[in-house]
């Protein structure tokens, strides 16, 4: 077991799917001799060669839609989106061309597009954002969204081994923020699964990605006050994990829907619907929501650590719904 | 080229130089400015070249690296070190970071990261000025990294088949982030890619702002008259990272060499004193000059306070109150 941060553990999993599988390979802008914007790919390049480390220019739609033609051909490429910001460039290959071209045809185009997203490193508009809706609203892709090192490691090989489309989401802020013991051995999480990230009886905390640390921050900060959180940490948003919403939601009857991104249209909308046409008879209050305001990320600290939620938010919004 | 417009420019290129030192290795290093810094060393004379040739009414689309295009047009200094600084009472108002700023008083749009979508929206701006019909022109810089996009190409096609006043700008800096030309694209010059589109092509030499005025100039004459677009390459070296966190060692040490003899600041200087237009005192007490400008501009953006948080959720749409309409209180 070493100790890896949650980049490290990324590039393992890359490392090694590249190593057992030769139809693997990378693709992006600046990720070869460079090593990548966050260095994810370091050190790719000198072990695997310039066939399967491949540099682009600046062009994420021929990048998108050049992966979903080698995945055709048997290749399993992955893909660096430079910043999840600039994903829009390649939009029309992703959802028009790679979600559907199995439901219209058949075969499978097996290929994952992974990139940093989210805020908290004063990135501004353009380098901050959480825009994993745009695809969780897509049938045909895959999305997911690790919040540790070990489910980064693991679904990025799971993600790999699909036969799908997956959109990886990594969060920049947890890159070298968290470090942790990740297994040498050959593992995967399993794409659709989530985890209880902490048992509670109190309320349910349903998020995922960097926001399950927050989550945590403030279950540690409510047993004091003799409340407890229960934690779940989606992993997969595109397909998610209806048993383990559904189980923690009727175990605690109060549930609180927390992201990153902002609220409308949210994957908080999706579970509340979900928990309230499945889990009305156990709930014992309002389905309360804790998401970024309705606006673009805002670039000066003082309005991004206002538009993020943070664990004093969670706790706030978790004593009165106790309350309730 | 008179003397006047010639001391301009080195004002201009002195500024920009200046400004961007203090805002990489002063503001940054001291923690002030957070978040990506990019500068464009080595690359000033594109910029200063192309706003000087530019006349009122005209529009601009300057990249993050043209600080001088936007002191040219008539950004005050303050407003911009505010900018950086995140400040409330800035061009952004702390929205938004770096030179993302624009005015549309003074023809500027402000460019986005992504910056392949800001060609298309040149083309609109064109179109609008076409159908006004008063003879302006839109400009707009890019980096050769941009032109691998497709957008690029869906802008050039537009602006030629409606023979829009358009002069398309490349700042071809030979790095895109660390991506060197030969990895960007497969042809000797950009240039070529003008006649592609039934446009004129043209490449220049980046570091000499006379070169880039004059070829920005005739560029825009031919737009005003009405015989649509220009694509005009600009060849220098970025003397600096993609940002402030990048030490660029992916640049052979033998290249920047070669470019920094090449330098846009001193060989306009060579030509001043050739020519006998200044003296080296002259010289160096305009280099104080632009210095004691930026100490004041930075102390007054320095002096304006930071957003308060909950200002995050003010103007997300316009409405006849809207936030943006008043004054910064």
């Amino acid at each position: 077991m070493a100790l890896l941060t949650y980049l490290e553990a990324i590039r393992q999993g890359l490392w090694e799917e590249m190593e057992r599988d030769p139809s693997v390979f990378v693709m992006g802008e600046d990720i070869g001799a460079y090593g990548g914007a966050f260095k994810v790919t370091a050190g790719l390049l000198e072990k695997f060669g310039e066939d399967r480390v491949i540099d682009t220019p600046i062009c994420e739609s021929a990048i998108v839609g050049a992966a979903i033609g080698a995945a055709l051909m048997g290749m399993r490429p992955v893909v660096e989106m430079q910043f999840m910001d600039f994903i829009a460039s390649g939009f029309d290959e992703i959802v028009n061309m790679a979600a559907k071209l199995h439901y219209r045809w058949g075969p499978a185009v097996p290929m994952v597009i992974r990139g940093p997203s989210g805020a908290g490193v004063h990135g501004g508009p353009y380098h901050s954002q959480s825009n994993e809706m745009w695809f969780v609203h897509t049938p045909g892709l895959k999305v997911v969204a690790p919040a540790t090192a070990y489910d980064a490691k693991g679904l990025i090989k799971a993600a790999i081994r699909d036969d799908n489309p997956v959109i990886f989401y990594e969060h920049k802020f947890l890159y070298r923020r968290i470090k942790e013991k990740v297994s040498e051995q050959d593992y995967v999480v399993p794409i659709g699964k989530a985890v209880v990230r902490r048992t509670g009886t109190d309320i349910a905390v349903i998020t995922y990605g960097a926001m399950v640390w927050t989550a945590l921050d403030a279950a540690r900060e409510l047993e004091k006050e003799g409340l407890s959180l229960e934690v779940v940490d989606l992993r997969s948003l595109l397909p998610y994990d209806e048993e383990t919403v559904l189980a923690s939601a009727r175990k605690c009857s109060k549930v609180i829907l927390l992201h990153e991104d902002t609220r409308t249209g949210g994957m908080a909308g999706e579970l509340a619907a979900l928990i309230a046409e499945k889990a009305f008879e156990d709930l014992d209050g309002p389905i309360v929501r804790v998401t970024a305001p309705d606006t673009p990320v805002p670039f000066a600290p003082p309005l991004e650590e206002y538009f993020l939620p943070n664990a004093q938010r969670v706790a706030e919004a978790a004593r009165k719904l106790a309350a309730y | 080229m008179d003397s006047a417009t010639l001391r301009q420019m080195l004002y201009y290129l002195k500024l920009t130089r200046e400004a961007e030192w203090r805002i990489e290795n002063v503001l940054y290093r001291q923690g002030k400015i957070v978040g990506g810094v990019y500068v464009g060393r080595g690359q000033e004379a594109i910029g200063v070249g192309a706003a000087l040739a530019m006349r009122p009414g005209d529009v601009t689309f300057p990249c993050h690296r043209d600080f001088s295009v936007f002191v040219i047009r008539g950004f005050s200094l303050a407003d911009i070190f505010a900018n950086w600084l995140a400040r409330a009472d800035s061009p952004n108002r702390g929205r938004d970071n770096t030179l993302h700023i624009g005015d549309l008083k003074l023809g500027i749009f402000p460019i986005i990261s992504p910056l392949g979508a800001t060609l298309p929206v040149a083309c609109g701006v064109a179109l609008a000025l076409k159908q006004r019909g008063k003879g302006n022109v839109a400009l707009t810089h890019f980096g050769e990294g941009t032109t691998s996009l497709g957008n690029v190409h869906e802008a050039m096609n537009f602006a030629a088949v409606r023979k829009l006043p358009v002069v398309f700008i490349c700042n071809n800096n030979q790095y895109a982030y660390s991506t060197p030309t030969c990895k960007q694209y497969a042809v000797k010059s950009l240039a070529v890619r003008g006649p592609a589109y039934g446009m004129p092509g043209e490449s220049v030499d980046g570091t000499d702002v006379l070169a880039v005025y004059n070829a920005v100039e005739r560029a825009i004459m031919r737009a005003r008259a009405g015989k649509g677009p220009s694509f005009l390459e600009c060849v220098t070296l970025r003397m600096a990272g993609h940002s402030a966190h990048d030490a660029a060692e992916y640049v052979p040490e033998e290249l920047k060499l070669a470019w920094a003899k090449k330098d846009p600041i001193q060989r306009l200087e060579k030509l001043l004193l050739s020519r006998k237009i200044m003296t080296k005192q002259q010289i160096g007490e305009l280099g104080r000059q632009v210095s004691h400008e930026i100490d004041r501009a930075i102390a007054e953006a320095e002096a304006r306070p930071l957003p308060r948080g909950e200002e995050a959720i003010e103007g997300v749409y316009c409405e006849p109150d809207c936030w943006w309409r008043k004054p910064y209180p």
